[in-house]
């Protein structure tokens, strides 16, 4: 089974997404690639004052779509109450939630930070932390927001025994860093999906499965700002046998909650 | 048949210990990719004893003859760039009539000097008379100066490509980095200028703008130092209603036509 950890639906502040907004064309994109599910988070929660609105809107877009479209909503863990933002994420049957700590103005590595992964753990809800939505070169002037830092994401990891994250659109030298600066029981709670790792001919995907292990590996396309080819583009590159194949295309997310 | 217009290798003078590595696996992937050409340049040492954007003399002389090595090793598979510091006016003439001769089917033009810079006149009255394309680096909209080059925007580029209509020249990876829609919309019009799709952005909307605006005989395909964001975009293509002919066009037809006749009749 295929599954992108690393879609999205609706409007995009920064650039018109026109048809790509709506789970239609993610649909039609997973069709045509054969990704039998995807965890779906909302857009334009990442800006919102308060996201908790924009679970509703994310909530009902994927609805219709349930066998497919799994809903991972944002939470804003500076806001009163943002407690009840879990609780409806966890009987939404969110397997995630997202957490966008520079956009929302937020100390990445901070009280607030740290009390939400917690909070998570033990509910054994992971945190998605994007390390960044676009390229620090393309962006909007009134994008500001800097890259997630590797320091942060190791004091989360390091944070709770239960703190459980998974990394979108980390590059090569962000991961290594994070990763060799954890124990291995604290690196074997994260979980880095491969959507911003170059193929060849530098090849840091190849090389990353080498030295930090394939079991860290999860799929991510980053649809709808990214194209979804990317992602396969980069694991064909690889040859891999079908069952390695298989663990970074959903079999090792899938040990990885389990366990 | 697929012609990758934007490649680079590496040498020994590279300051990385893994260069015959990465040059052999841009040809692996390639064959993997289905790479017929990889059409390239070397950036003089890559900063080992020259800046990368400004190479010396010497480094310029250093890597075009290296990369003409490659191409005796790779026959048919690696074409070449013939890389100039248009700083050196003198050097950069020598070096792409000698290079031209010697088989390179194209310039490379990096970021020594704004595209639209009076230095730039010479190069481009010798490519197009050689019907050579000048492969031109671009910051797809430079908001603001960036360390280590004199980065051109597309603006920039089309004030060069105004002055030589019978120059043609490539806009180099509109996936590789700054806003590529500003870049589309400096191209109206300027049919001299076509867009390679290289760079390791893989924006969903950028192909389609691409198409829409300068049209699919506008467009070359390149891959640049991701191939696998280069080959993310040939499948994606394929997946767009496009004509075959509209495909092949992207993926070869535009390159037969816009480097030197018969540069790739042996592929």
């Amino acid at each position: 089974m295929i599954v992108d950890v690393s879609a999205c639906v609706g409007e995009y502040p920064f650039r018109f997404l026109d048809a790509r907004r709506e789970p239609a064309w993610l649909l039609t994109q997973m069709d045509r690639l054969a990704i039998d599910r995807a965890w779906v988070g909302h857009l334009p929660s990442i800006l919102y004052k308060d996201p908790a609105a924009g679970t509703a809107e994310l909530l009902r877009a994927v609805q219709p779509h349930a066998d497919r479209l799994v809903p991972v909503p944002t939470i804003h863990p500076g806001l009163p109450g943002w407690e009840d933002d879990l609780n409806v994420a966890s009987l939404a049957g969110a397997p995630a939630i997202r957490v966008y700590p520079m956009q929302q103005g937020l100390d990445p590595a901070g009280s607030a930070m740290r009390v939400i992964v917690a909070a998570a753990g033990a509910i054994d809800m992971p945190v998605m932390l994007t390390v960044r939505m676009e390229d620090l070169r393309q962006r909007h002037p009134l994008d500001a927001a800097t890259d997630m830092p590797a320091s942060a994401i190791r004091a989360l990891a390091r944070s709770d025994v239960q703190a459980r994250l998974i990394v979108l659109n980390a590059d090569r030298p962000m991961l290594e860093e994070v990763h060799f600066g954890l124990t291995d029981e604290e690196a074997r709670r994260v979980l880095w999906d491969i959507g911003w790792l170059w193929g060849p001919p530098e090849d840091h995907l190849r090389l990353l499965i080498e030295t930090v292990g394939i079991g860290r590996f999860t799929f991510g396309t980053g649809m709808p700002l990214r194209i979804p080819d990317g992602a396969f583009a980069k694991v064909d590159l690889l040859d891999l046998t079908d069952a390695d194949r298989a663990a970074i295309t959903g079999g090792n997310l899938s040990r990885w909650r389990a366990g | 048949m697929l012609i990758d217009v934007h490649a680079h290798f590496y040498t020994e003078r590279s300051p990385r210990a893994d260069w015959r590595e990465v040059n052999r696996r841009r040809i692996e992937a390639g064959a993997r990719i289905g790479i017929t050409t990889h059409v390239a340049s070397i950036l003089g040492t890559w900063g080992a004893r020259s800046p990368t954007y400004f190479p010396s003399r010497d480094d310029v002389e250093y890597a075009n003859e290296a990369l003409l090595e490659i191409m005796r090793e790779y026959p048919g598979v690696v074409a070449g760039y013939c890389v100039v510091n248009p700083n050196f006016p003198e050097h950069a003439r020598e070096q792409l009539e000698r290079r031209i001769d010697a088989g390179m089917i194209g310039v490379k033009l990096a970021a020594s000097r704004r595209a639209d810079d009076a230095l730039l006149d010479p190069i481009a009255v010798i490519a197009a008379a050689r019907h050579c394309p000048i492969l031109h680096h671009v910051w797809q909209h430079r908001r603001r100066d960036w360390p280590g080059q004199d980065a051109s925007d597309a603006v920039e580029l089309a004030s060069l490509a105004r002055r030589h209509p019978d120059a043609t020249f490539i806009l180099a990876h509109i996936g590789g980095g700054g806003e590529w829609s500003h870049s589309l919309r400096a191209l109206r019009g300027q049919d001299n200028v076509v867009v390679d799709l290289s760079g390791s952005g893989i924006d969903t909307g950028m192909l389609e703008q691409t198409i829409d605006e300068v049209g699919a005989q506008r467009i070359v395909w390149g891959t640049d130092l991701t191939m696998d964001t280069g080959w993310a975009k040939l499948r994606y293509l394929a997946s767009l209603r496009l004509t075959e002919s509209e495909l092949a066009s992207i993926t070869y037809r535009n390159a037969q036509t816009l480097f030197p006749a018969g540069a790739f009749d042996d592929r």
